[in-house]
């Protein structure tokens, strides 16, 4: 879970700080898009480092959702007699929602793909121009493609927060003082990760970005 | 004060088991948890029913043996307490009280309360133990220990081995009394030579007895009587992801 987890999260992090170059303009934007396509190029064809990253991250999450699976198979299997009186899990609610947030999250990633990558959901869907796709899919009279993207993108940050501190831990964080840190830590992150994100949204939606 | 009591009433391991509804009058606020139980367990016996079977050995929240699900919390609802220590005058007059056994595949119900945990038992036999010369103590100067480690490790081995960490984790997991049991021995010299086989032995037993995994959230710690810390997982990790590295049988590494 930590290792494929880490390796989902410094994707998050690189496509975070590539989409802030919405603020750069049409042009740089369009620019860094296109470039995402020829990264290792003349020594690789074009696409295929792009291919080769898309590969590694879908074997990533391929792998992270199997364990999830085999952890939550473990858990319904721990207990077969339920409990007649239990309340919530008290301790914190993003450690409660993992399950289901990574199924929210999920099937965000899948429309997300058809929406910005493929363009299946786009009403644009110019491969050459992302910019006019980002603009035209947060557009104010499509809020309820800007409400999927604040719910996918809510969700990952409390599957993060509780996620980066897990992570930590079963890769051997062991002080209780490295514990306030680590878990403040995935605090800040997650917060910082999804105001990354959701500025150009919301940019869009108050016109910032045209 | 005059309760209303919901137990959980099971016969055997087969009987599905069910939950009864007990009405107790007159329970002093200064009787502990037990206490009235024993009360309840008075009348059943006179009315000749079944009194409620329940474990608890020493009463004084240091041997292990007691511990229920009382409404929905591990040893109920004062924290760092056994249920033994708990006392009445947490609780009002009038209340409803829910009381079930510790739920988990690997602890079967033997009857009523009372569940099997000869689980946790084959856990130590698979490696919580240090190989020591018996007869006489040893010298305590003999082998130094630092300050920090002695305490993180006595902090450790205060673990009772009641079993709450099960009954509370959403995944049903004993890896707060792996982790505990792994930091008390790992931190002293005592423990340094069987470190590396006692974790990975360890903790094959704990998954072979149908225990679930851990997956970080704190249910358990939150409900210990012994307030063992959920950062003894990491260190239980750490000595566990040095064990697998390690090349064992090769000499000197």
């Amino acid at each position: 879970m930590a290792v494929t987890g880490i390796l989902l999260v410094l994707f998050l992090i690189a496509h975070m700080i590539g989409n802030l170059k919405i603020f750069f303009g049409a042009t740089e934007f369009d620019h860094y898009a296109n470039w995402l396509r020829t990264i290792g190029a003349p020594v690789l064809p074009e696409d295929w480092y792009l291919w080769g990253q898309r590969i590694l991250l879908g074997a990533a999450l391929i792998a992270h959702i199997w364990a999830a699976a085999v952890l939550a198979r473990r858990a319904r299997a721990a207990r077969p007699v339920r409990y007649v009186h239990r309340p919530k899990v008290h301790v914190s609610y993003a450690a409660r929602t993992m399950r289901w947030g990574g199924v929210i999250i999920a099937l965000f990633v899948v429309y997300h793909l058809l929406d910005l990558t493929t363009g299946d959901l786009n009403p644009v869907a110019d491969q050459q121009h992302p910019y006019t796709n980002v603009v035209a899919d947060f557009a104010p009279e499509r809020w309820y493609v800007t409400l999927v993207y604040v719910v996918g993108i809510v969700t990952l940050g409390f599957h993060l927060r509780h996620g980066m501190f897990s992570a930590l831990r079963s890769l051997g964080q062991q002080t209780p003082r490295g514990e306030r840190r680590a878990r403040t830590g995935a605090l800040i992150f997650a917060v910082a990760l999804c105001a990354g994100y959701l500025v150009v949204p919301f940019a869009v939606l108050a016109g910032l970005v045209r | 004060m005059n309760l209303t009591l919901r137990i959980w009433r099971q016969k055997g391991p087969d009987d599905p088991g069910r939950m009864v509804t007990y009405p107790v009058s007159d329970i002093s606020p200064d009787m502990s948890f037990l206490e009235m139980l024993d009360v309840l367990n008075e009348q059943l016996t006179l009315a000749g029913e079944d009194p409620i079977a329940f474990d608890h050995d020493c009463r004084e929240g240091i041997c292990g043996a007691c511990g229920m699900v009382v409404n929905g919390v591990a040893h109920g609802p004062q924290k760092a307490t056994t249920v033994c220590q708990l006392h009445m005058r947490h609780f009002s007059d009038g209340d409803t009280i829910d009381i079930e056994p510790w739920r988990a595949k690997a602890f079967p119900v033997i009857k009523d309360l009372v569940v099997n945990r000869g689980n946790l038992d084959r856990i130590i036999a698979a490696g919580g133990y240090i190989t020591a010369p018996t007869g006489s103590a040893p010298e305590a100067h003999s082998q130094l220990v630092r300050k920090a480690d002695a305490d993180a490790a006595f902090e450790s081995a205060a673990c009772i081995g009641c079993g709450a960490c099960v009954a509370a984790c959403p995944n049903g997991s004993a890896t707060l009394f792996l982790a505990a049991k792994v930091t008390h021995l790992s931190l002293l010299p005592q423990g340094q030579p069987e470190r590396l086989t006692r974790v990975v032995g360890m903790v094959d037993a704990h998954d072979e007895a149908g225990f679930g995994g851990c997956t970080n959230i704190g249910e358990c710690s939150a409900v210990c009587p012994k307030e063992i810390p959920l950062s003894t997982i990491g260190r239980l990790n750490r000595d566990y992801l040095r064990a697998v590295r390690a090349r064992s049988g090769t000499p000197g590494t």
